[in-house]
């Protein structure tokens, strides 16, 4: 009546064994990279790619569910921890993450933003020390950009939606290309 | 006799394997018993998809704001991305990461709803768009 203990080994080895080398797998897993690999000097550089998407990592997978992933340089540092803390109300819609998660997203964002390590980019002019945007199209650079240029009725229209959506008429936005107009 | 028990575990074994293989039944089974019932209603997801909400915020009163009146079809997000139509028959993997699954619930209920969703409501949900 009694199963031989060798099957009862294979039998109760298995599966926590099968477990750990799913574990060991997933620690092998490469961390997604903090710092984007991007050259900010191209920035604004014509035909270039101005600004680099967060390409292949958690940033990209979870802000791209519902809108274009930004990308981390078209903000200052202060505007991704203020919108990273408002999830829960994200422009009307709740967009709640697990702690992990969101601090991932959070550092990625800070680490690459327009004013990281210092930097200054064209991106902040117009912009005071405690002004916090919490969209794109809120800062004096987007206006200018595209004030005067797109008539305000075309984000309307239905085919683009929204201002939130850069690829309406950026068609490479979500590759980092914006000079195209 | 020894063989006899041996193809009994082989036999518990490849079950084991066959329920484990059907995560979306896993996910129901575990609604099921949150809302203390054995079955879930088409019938109801569907009237719970098609509703116009209160108390959620206020640019999406109903799941159809993004979703599409039919969910067969893609959907638009207000920020003017296509959503993948929602039917298990169309997307197959649908309603199998439990994590997923909850991490939408979570977000589109309070945004449509402003609460939670019962286990009821979610299962009906998943009956309607498992009967497409």
């Amino acid at each position: 009546m009694r199963i031989p203990l060798s099957r009862r080994i294979a039998l109760f080895t298995g599966v926590p064994l099968a477990l750990a080398g799913l574990m060991l797998a997933t620690g092998l897993m490469p961390r997604s990279q903090v710092k984007a690999e991007s050259n900010y000097e191209n920035e604004g550089g014509g035909e270039g790619q101005s600004f680099p998407p967060n390409s292949g990592n958690i940033v990209q997978k979870e802000c791209s569910a519902c809108h274009m992933a930004y990308p981390a340089g078209f903000l200052p540092a202060r505007s991704w921890e203020a919108i990273m803390a408002g999830l829960k109300d994200h422009f009307g819609e709740n967009a709640t993450l697990d702690e992990a998660t969101a601090k991932s997203i959070t550092d990625f964002l800070t680490a690459n933003a327009a004013d990281a390590d210092g930097r200054y980019s064209r991106v902040l002019r117009g912009l005071g020390p405690d002004d916090v945007p919490l969209r794109i199209s809120e800062t004096p650079w987007w206006k200018r950009r595209h004030e005067g240029e797109v008539r305000p009725s075309a984000f309307n229209d239905p085919r683009v939606g929204s201002k939130a959506n850069c690829v309406a008429c950026h068609r490479d936005a979500d590759q980092g290309y914006y000079e195209d107009d | 006799m020894r063989l006899m028990i041996f193809f009994a575990v082989a036999f518990a074994s490849v079950s084991a394997v066959a329920i484990a293989s059907s995560p979306r039944q896993a996910i129901l089974d575990d609604y099921a018993k949150q809302a203390n019932t054995t079955s879930f209603s088409p019938e109801r997801g569907r009237a719970f998809f098609e509703a116009p909400h209160t108390g959620g915020k206020p640019a999406t009163p109903s799941c159809t704001t993004c979703h599409g009146k039919d969910p067969r079809q893609t959907g638009r997000t207000r920020a003017g991305k296509v959503i993948d139509p929602m039917p298990v028959s169309v997307n197959s993997k649908r309603f199998t990461d439990p994590k997923f699954v909850e991490k939408w619930f979570t977000r589109n209920c309070d945004t449509v709803l402003g609460r939670s969703c019962t286990a009821a409501e979610k299962g009906d949900f998943i009956a309607y768009l498992s009967s497409l």
